[in-house]
């Protein structure tokens, strides 16, 4: 089994984030991971993109041409990567930002106002682990419990009002995915 | 077992190099391999190294050559524009027969370029790069723990034959994060120290250097130094085949494309294409006798590179032409695509098969 | 009878193979002599550049390192980095440090590096026949200024150890020459100083020695004592440049 996710949104949307805690939640799971950062023009530009592999057995291409995944949190990565993901595939949305006219038949799209969710937490930064945890239930190797696991080694427990407040974010994304 | 760690493939390089004995690193910081530098920065200190950034990268491997003729484990790293900047060093450094360990982190060019993977420089790696006919014995790993396991042995390399090593990686594999056994370093051989300058004390005093005025001299130590180049092309032929030995068609490929063209080969099986992959580690020597049982057997060959057919001029000598072989490239920092591999496979060795 | 002068133990005793005048040869000997007098031979790793200083390995007993073409600096710094306690002198021509190795020069003084630099001008590349160098003098001809260097081509020429004085990892700097006996003593006096420098782990030291080049001058021996006098020292900034209080208080 293998999930390729491609993660992107604007810089500062805590997109490596999301890579990073996929990649620690699969590395919890002793799983093969390959977390690869936005490389080449578009590290410099308005929008920034990670990709995550993770797999129950070697990976060979490192390389996502079309992902089984994807989170994108602004409307440039949606025109972007919408195409990219595989027939079959889900593409969580952050709709706060993303506007639908364009979709595709072929694609499982959540649309949830994940900046405007955050916000009812308190805080819009966490609108990347919001779309996480929509994203969740159909992942085929991971879960919330390594999820939770993962947030805890890079929010780091000391900091417990911030782990909370990301758990908060996730569990909302989860219900309402789970709801929809 | 020791616990897997997820780190960057840059740091893993460092994280090695510390492992490995290394006391002394010189460098000037250049995007994609930065964080080499930052992190030992950070960590050898704290393991009893120094770490100096210098005035350029001249200055950088020439610090290196000083410091190596002392006998101390140093490494520098940089990528390709920084890396044409050390030949003049490297050039003397394999003269003065030094053993350093020199990281390139590929990335595009010629010129300033962008900082995307390319494998642009393996002419200037493994056909001399500097003056003077010399070789660097250069290592391509292509994954996180082999990133890890050959820095560590290229300290070993480099002090067992005298030599500079060059571990050859690109952007990609630089920025790329998985998972990692951090293993403690088998023990190293004793090596020979006799030649070091530490200071004449209770001993004949000591030179290091590559001047050679009488051409008779120059004719001795050159025929020495291909003697040396000889052994490395007899002992330290490295690579990996996979699905290689019932193939019909192999594709040749290093780094990160060799990690692409794995899936290839897996996919072009389920279409019923016999297709292996012959991955050379060891750049120079090129691993030729990986080609001796396939050069009568095989149809044609293929190379993947991120270059415009560089690596295909020494595929084709060890096949001796014997079949035909292509190159698919990308260039500029773009990759390929599993998809567009195969189907340039088989739109080259299989014409029919999309009509079948 | 009492032996009143020797070959330094710092001296190999492998003949100098300088032209007859140039000054190298005494250059090297003070050198030895320091290196022996302060008994540091065994301790002393040399490094030689290219040029007619290129050579100089063969002539001491400590042990060499030669290097590429203005890279002896840089080297240097290498060897002193992984041996902090061993003494690392650089022996380098004006083209090699002032021309080629600027980068090194000035960032080897900037950093404060615990080596010594002994620069040896003699205003021109001596090994390759006569060429203009960083040091060549205003109007001065070499091979590659045949009507004289002009300023309006070439620009002015580079007083380095005055760029050096004003770096502050630069404690000790001194623009000597060894035109005449009590010159030759006062730049091994110079010389002295900056290896004590070292030794007391204060910072770089750079002795600049004015050379004579008779060969590539045109000039007999004497005449180039008389022309170094007339036309190099009124240019270069002799004697101390810096010497900071720890260095005086050496």
């Amino acid at each position: 089994m293998m999930d390729k996710i491609i993660l992107a949104g604007f810089g500062g949307q805590g997109v490596m984030f999301i890579g990073k805690v996929l990649a620690v939640a699969g590395m919890v799971a002793d799983l093969e991971v390959c977390w690869i950062p936005s490389y080449g023009p578009e590290m410099r530009g308005g929008t920034a993109n990670c990709s995550v592999i993770l797999s129950d057995r070697e990976i060979y291409s490192p390389v996502i041409d079309k992902a089984d995944y994807g989170i994108v949190l602004n409307q440039p990565s949606y025109d972007k990567f919408l195409p990219r993901i595989k027939s079959g595939g889900t593409l969580v949305v952050n709709t706060s930002l993303v506007n639908l006219d364009t979709v595709r038949d072929d694609v499982n799209i959540i649309g949830l106002r994940a900046t405007d969710l955050a916000y009812e937490l308190g805080n819009a930064n966490v609108a990347n682990m919001v779309c996480l945890g929509a994203l969740l239930p159909y992942l085929q190797l991971t879960d919330y419990a390594k999820v939770e696991k993962a947030l805890e080694q890079v929010v780091g427990s000391n900091k417990k009002e911030l782990l909370e407040l990301n758990i908060a974010a996730v569990k909302k994304g989860m219900k309402r995915a789970v709801d929809n | 077992m020791v616990k897997k760690v997820l780190m960057k493939g840059n740091e893993i390089i460092a994280q090695a190099a510390i492992e490995a004995g290394c006391k002394l690193f010189f460098g000037y910081p250049i995007t994609p391999s930065t964080e080499i530098i930052e992190y030992l920065a950070k960590h050898l200190p704290k393991a009893g190294g120094t770490v100096l950034q210098a005035e350029d990268e001249i200055g950088a491997i020439s610090m290196c050559y000083g410091a190596a003729a002392t006998g101390a484990r140093v490494m520098t790293a940089s990528s390709s524009p920084g890396i044409s900047l050390k030949q003049e060093g490297l050039s003397y450094c394999a003269a003065a027969e030094l053993p350093v360990v020199v990281v390139n982190v590929n990335r595009t060019g010629p010129g300033l370029g962008g900082l995307g993977p390319m494998q642009s420089d393996y002419f200037q790696s493994t056909k001399g790069g500097g003056h003077g006919d010399y070789r660097l014995l250069v290592l391509a790993p292509s994954k996180a723990q082999e990133l890890y396991d050959l820095t560590m042995e290229a300290f070993d390399l480099a002090d067992k034959y005298r030599n500079p090593v060059l571990l050859l990686t690109d952007g990609f594999l630089g920025q790329m994060m998985e998972p990692v056994e951090l293993k403690p370093k088998p023990a190293s051989p004793e090596f020979d120290r006799s030649w070091i300058v530490n200071g004449a004390k209770g001993r004949k005093k000591r030179i290091i250097a590559s001047y050679a005025l009488s051409n008779e001299v120059g004719e001795a130590i050159n025929l020495h130094w291909e003697a040396k180049y000889k052994e490395l092309k007899e002992k330290e032929q490295r690579w990996e085949e996979f699905y290689a030995g019932d193939a019909d068609y192999l594709i040749v490929s290093y780094g990160t494309t060799a990690r692409i063209a794995k899936s290839v080969v897996l996919n072009a099986r389920r279409k019923g294409i016999k297709l292996g992959l012959i991955r050379p580690i060891t750049l120079w020597p090129f691993p030729e006798k990986a080609f001796l049982p396939y050069k009568e057997k095989i149809k044609g060959a293929v190379t993947v590179e991120l270059n415009t057919g560089q690596m295909i001029e020494d595929v084709k000598l060890a096949l001796e032409c014997k079949v035909p072989v292509h190159l698919y490239r990308r260039l500029g920092g773009m990759l390929p695509t599993e998809d567009e591999i195969l189907a340039f496979v088989e739109k080259t060795f299989c014409p029919g098969l999309e009509e079948v | 009878m009492e032996k009143v002068f020797g070959r330094s133990k710092g001296l190999s005793g492998t003949p100098f193979s300088f032209c007859p005048g140039c000054t190298h040869g005494i250059i090297m000997r003070l050198i030895a002599e320091v290196l022996e007098e302060l008994d540091i031979i065994e301790e002393t790793i040399g490094v030689s550049p290219v040029g007619c200083s290129g050579f100089c390995q063969d002539f001491f007993t400590c042990d060499f390192v030669s290097g590429a073409h203005g890279r002896a600096q840089a080297i240097g710094n290498g060897i002193k980095r992984a041996l902090p306690d061993k003494i690392v002198f650089t022996y380098q021509g004006d083209g090699d440090i002032a021309g080629i190795g600027t980068q090194h020069a000035i960032h080897t003084a900037a950093r404060g590096e615990k080596i010594t630099s002994i620069m040896v001008n003699n205003a021109l590349y001596g090994m390759t026949g006569g060429q203009m160098a960083p040091t060549t003098l205003k109007g001065m001809k070499t091979t590659t200024t045949p009507y004289g260097r002009e300023v309006e081509v070439y620009g002015y020429p580079i007083d380095l150890p005055k760029i050096i004085a004003a770096l502050d990892g630069a404690v000790y700097v001194a623009s000597v020459s060894v035109d005449t006996p009590k010159n030759v003593l006062q730049t091994k006096k110079a010389i002295k100083k900056a290896f004590r420098v070292q030794q007391a782990g204060l910072g770089f030291a750079l002795v600049s020695v004015l050379s004579t080049c008779p060969t590539n001058w045109g000039l007999s021996p004497q005449e180039s004592l008389k022309w170094l006098r007339e036309n190099m020292m009124p240019f270069y900034a002799m004697g101390e440049l810096k010497a900071t209080e720890e260095v005086k208080n050496l």
